[in-house]
């Protein structure tokens, strides 16, 4: 089947046998756009995490066929004509990654999480981040949110 | 100087001194004792174990092999050693854009090729890429800056030391050239004597805190891993994998499968059975369609295992020998003994193992995200009966390595499905397939014993249980054959309280499923239940656990005087106090791993049953800091794996299952669980650098199970530690 959905602000069409399938594939292989990540595939280490409608979403776990007429956004379309999104910007500066795997994710999901909660305690980054970095390098990435949270109060 | 370039030059036979002999493994100083052992390599080994100058095995003879330079004038540094996070990537750009005289971002660095013939025979591990490859490649740098100014003397037509250099460009007499244009049109170099190194005093990019050469790729989310890497026309594959442990599969049928929409073939060869399909979706929908039956060997439950990790059983080695066994020491006193448990721990590595491999006329070439390229190309080169030339293992950056990556025989099949279909074929574990599938840390078992008299201790010694680290029968071919003995599991195991009679002895135990290298290895395990002891031994003695430490050390060899800086540098940064605190305590712990010392203070609170860390004060010795910023990175990132393996993960094993087979129910630290504060001490007990990326993860355990026993009374005694 045909699924459309307009990704990172350009209208797509993937072609799936299987409805069912996850979008997370059909972004990768089908989109080519290969920052959003395989982990797991079960929804528990949000490697894959997207925006769907604006929301945090594993895209590992989510049918394909339900992106229809949606506004999809991965990694790639976080930062706008080349200039870096607040968070990466924030990311930047701390130099958070290590490996990297999980960052795409773990900036999707703190973009998400900005627009709901716009100047997170601890305690909301705690309850709101709960995907897994391996390398471990959540001392920084907790640094980075506030200064995410710092750098979209400053341009707003 | 293009890679083909490069070969010419090889052929051409020009003259090419060895200037570097850095192949075969060093042995450095030993970490106090006497090592006993009945066999000289065996000993050997341990030493290296402890001390592990093993840094390079490569070809340090030839610049060109290492760095290219384009008509833009942009370097490429080909390393040999990959990137799996830790850093290493920059630290190599730093050493050579120090030598040779050029800005950072005029250095790309690019993992070589095996075609290349830029290789190690080392694996990339052991925390060993930067302070094995500090003299050899800035001695390369400075010889490719000679090499590439008397070129541009002769181009130039000036004397050579009339030209200056700055950022990738001579210049004299008014004329200038840049390192671009030096090279155009030359095929033939002459290599010279090595040039005399920089003096420390003058680094414009060594020891400074210079930005990751690969952050902004890993902020775009560009596809740099192996995950990421394609060929035109690929095809998709998912391999069966056992799901039981010491069984063997037979009785498969496949017929269900090939029915599967856009199944290509299903290979069976060498020993596995691959599904190839036009997508992944669908490669692993006709996989699940194949039935088998299992034969297990035996019949295997967790405890069966602990019963075969256990002190007395196993191949037995004295590898620490300065005093007699505890029960041997003359004269009254009462033996106190405690025991120890570290449990089967998984990688979980957040990228799973996979490849992409392209057959074509008797080729194989293969982007693999591996910690062995050398090894991977000679087991797939074997696998097909190919020439080790005409196999090309492309490494990508690894989404995690932390030892899950020295076996890839993930890369053997994708090769052997991508001849048997004629195409290039993608194939990774899932999963579930990596968790059932891994190469595990292996259990643990110890025993420490003291001898004490009236609040004196007479004598120390730590017998330990561990599954093997390098020759698990179960294990696929990896790094055993490079290195022939196991040295892994006795990081961390020796005793460094030298001042008292001490003894060591390890338990060499054979286990019915894979185990092998774990990030730090035996480190993490071994001094869990050494600095618990220890810490015992303090309130047992009724002494200051920071002084019985500083006591029970000798000032005889150049680590343990640094490890005893060390602690007392942790203990006032933290400003350690021995008691409880308005419901917070605090816990010590000192290790060496690899001649780098680390002290931890945990700061800790006991709510409820959970066991909660508030803040890590480290002290780390690992000489100079190349990169002082990703050094303290790695320390954060050990310090907060090292609280994950300390407090949650464990592998359970159920009628020859392995147990859990995700995230989420294997569980792990998360942000929620990362400390709020971790501050690093830095200290430079040596001018040269030493390892980095595994010793900060010795201390954690041991330093929070110190801290729940003065809030709680209890001493825990087993990985994960649990108060439920
Ligand atoms: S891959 Fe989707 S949550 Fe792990
Ligand atoms: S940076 Fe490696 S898994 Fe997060």
């Amino acid at each position: 089947m045909k699924v459309s959905f307009t990704i990172n602000g350009k209208l797509k069409s993937v072609e799936v046998s299987d409805g069912n399938s996850p979008l997370l594939w059909a972004i990768r292989d089908g989109l080519d756009l290969k920052g959003t990540k395989f982990g797991c595939g079960k929804a528990a280490c949000g490697a894959c995490t997207i925006h769907v409608d604006g929301k945090a979403v594993r895209s590992c776990s989510f049918p394909t066929k339900y992106a229809e007429g949606k506004e999809i956004t991965t990694i790639e379309g976080l930062s706008v004509d080349g200039r870096l999104h607040p968070v990466q910007q924030a990311w930047k500066e701390e130099v958070v990654p290590q490996c990297g795997y999980c960052q795409p994710g773990f900036m999707m999901a703190t973009a998400a999480m900005l627009k709901e909660i716009p100047n997170p305690t601890d305690d909301d980054i705690d309850n709101n981040i709960i995907n897994v970095c391996r390398c471990a390098t959540y001392y920084r990435m907790r640094k980075a949110i506030h200064k995410a949270a710092a750098l979209n109060s400053q341009n707003s | 100087m293009s890679n083909t370039q490069n070969k010419d030059v090889k052929k051409k036979g020009v003259k090419r001194r060895k200037f570097l002999k850095y192949s075969g493994v060093g042995i450095g100083l030993m970490l106090g004792g006497v090592w006993i052992a009945r066999n000289p390599l065996r000993r050997k080994v341990f030493e290296l174990a402890e001390t592990m100058i093993a840094p390079y095995m490569g070809d340090t003879s030839d610049p060109l092999l290492w760095m290219q330079i384009t008509p833009e004038n942009e370097i490429i540094l080909h390393s040999s050693k990959v990137e799996m996070g830790q850093g290493t990537f920059t630290s190599l750009a730093q050493l050579a854009a120090e030598e040779l005289e050029v800005e950072m971002d005029r250095i790309k660095v690019v993992h070589a090729e095996t075609g290349s013939g830029n290789m190690d025979g080392m694996s990339t591990g052991g925390s060993m890429s930067v302070a094995g490859l500090w003299t050899p490649l800035r001695e390369m740098a400075a010889t490719l800056r000679e090499m590439l100014k008397s070129k541009a003397a002769e181009k130039l037509e000036v004397a050579s030391n009339t030209l200056t250099l700055a950022d990738g460009v001579f210049s004299a007499n008014g004329k200038t050239m840049t390192f671009g244009a030096v090279v155009e049109g030359v095929t033939e170099w002459n290599i010279p004597d090595v040039p005399p190194l920089k003096e420390r005093a003058s680094f414009k990019y060594i020891g400074k805190p210079i930005q990751r050469v690969d952050l902004h790729d890993k902020l775009i989310g560009a596809p740099i891993f192996g995950m990421d890497a394609e060929y035109p026309d690929m095809l998709h594959a998912s391999v069966v994998r056992s799901r039981l442990i010491d069984a063997s599969m037979t009785n498969f049928d496949i017929s269900e499968a090939e029915k599967m929409p856009s199944v290509v073939k299903i290979v069976q060869e060498n020993g596995f059975i691959g599904v190839v399909a036009k997508t992944h979706v669908e490669a692993d929908n006709a996989r699940r369609k194949i039935t088998f039956d299992y034969i297990p060997n035996r019949k295997w439950n967790l405890e069966d295992v602990e019963k075969e990790v256990s002190v007395g059983k196993g191949k037995k080695t004295i590898f620490q020998k300065e005093g007699s066994a505890v029960e041997d020491i003359n004269g009254e006193g009462d033996i106190f003994q405690m025991e120890f448990r570290s449990p089967i721990g998984a990688h979980a590595q957040l990228e799973p193992n996979g490849a992409v491999a392209s057959y074509k006329d008797g080729r194989v070439e293969i982007k693999v995200s591996t910690q062995v390229p050398k090894l991977t190309r000679d087991e797939v080169a074997k696998a097909l009966g190919l020439s080790k030339d005409d196999v090309n293992v492309i490494p990508t950056f690894l989404g995690g390595g932390f030892g899950r990556r020295l076996h890839t025989p993930n890369a053997i099949q994708a090769a052997i499905m991508s001849r048997a279909v004629g195409k290039p074929v993608k194939s990774f574990f899932d999963r579930k397939q990596e968790f059932q599938n891994d190469t595990f840390r292996p259990p643990t078992h110890h025993v420490m014993k003291a001898k004490i008299h009236d609040g004196k201790i007479l004598g120390l010694e730590h017998q330990f249980a561990s599954g093997d680290t390098l020759f698990n029968s179960a294990l696929d071919p990896g790094v055993a054959t490079v290195v022939r003995a196991d040295i892994g599991s006795i990081r961390g195991g020796a005793l460094i309280y030298d001042a008292l009679p001490h003894r060591s002895t390890y338990y060499h135990v054979n286990l019915p499923f894979a185990t092998s290298f774990w990030r730090s290895l035996g480190l993490l395990a071994n001094a869990f239940a050494i600095e618990s002891f220890i810490d015992e031994l303090a309130i047992k003695t009724g002494q200051d656990p920071v002084a019985l430490r500083l006591n029970s050390i000798l000032n005889e060899n150049p680590y343990n005087v640094r490890a005893k800086k060390v602690l007392e540098a942790c203990a006032k940064k933290a400003g350690y106090k021995d008691g409880v605190d308005n419901g917070r305590a605090m816990g010590i712990a000192l290790t060496i791993d690899g001649g780098s010392p680390c002290a931890h203070v945990a700061e800790v609170s006991v709510e409820g049953k959970e066991i909660k860390v508030h803040k890590v004060t480290v002290a780390f010795d690992c000489g100079f800091a190349v990169n002082p910023d990703q050094v303290r990175a790695q320390v954060e990132g050990c310090v907060c794996m090292g609280i994950s393996a300390a407090l949650f993960e464990k592998m359970d094993l159920k009628d020859n299952k392995l147990y859990p087979i995700n995230y989420g129910s294997y569980k792990m630290a998360l942000m929620r669980n990362s400390p709020r504060e971790i501050d690093v001490v830095l200290i430079e007990g040596n001018d040269k650098p030493g390892p980095v990326g595994e010793p900060p993860l010795g201390p954690i355990g041991a330093a929070i199970g110190n801290a729940v026993r003065r809030l709680t009374g209890k001493r825990l005694t087993q990985l994960p530690m649990s108060l439920v």
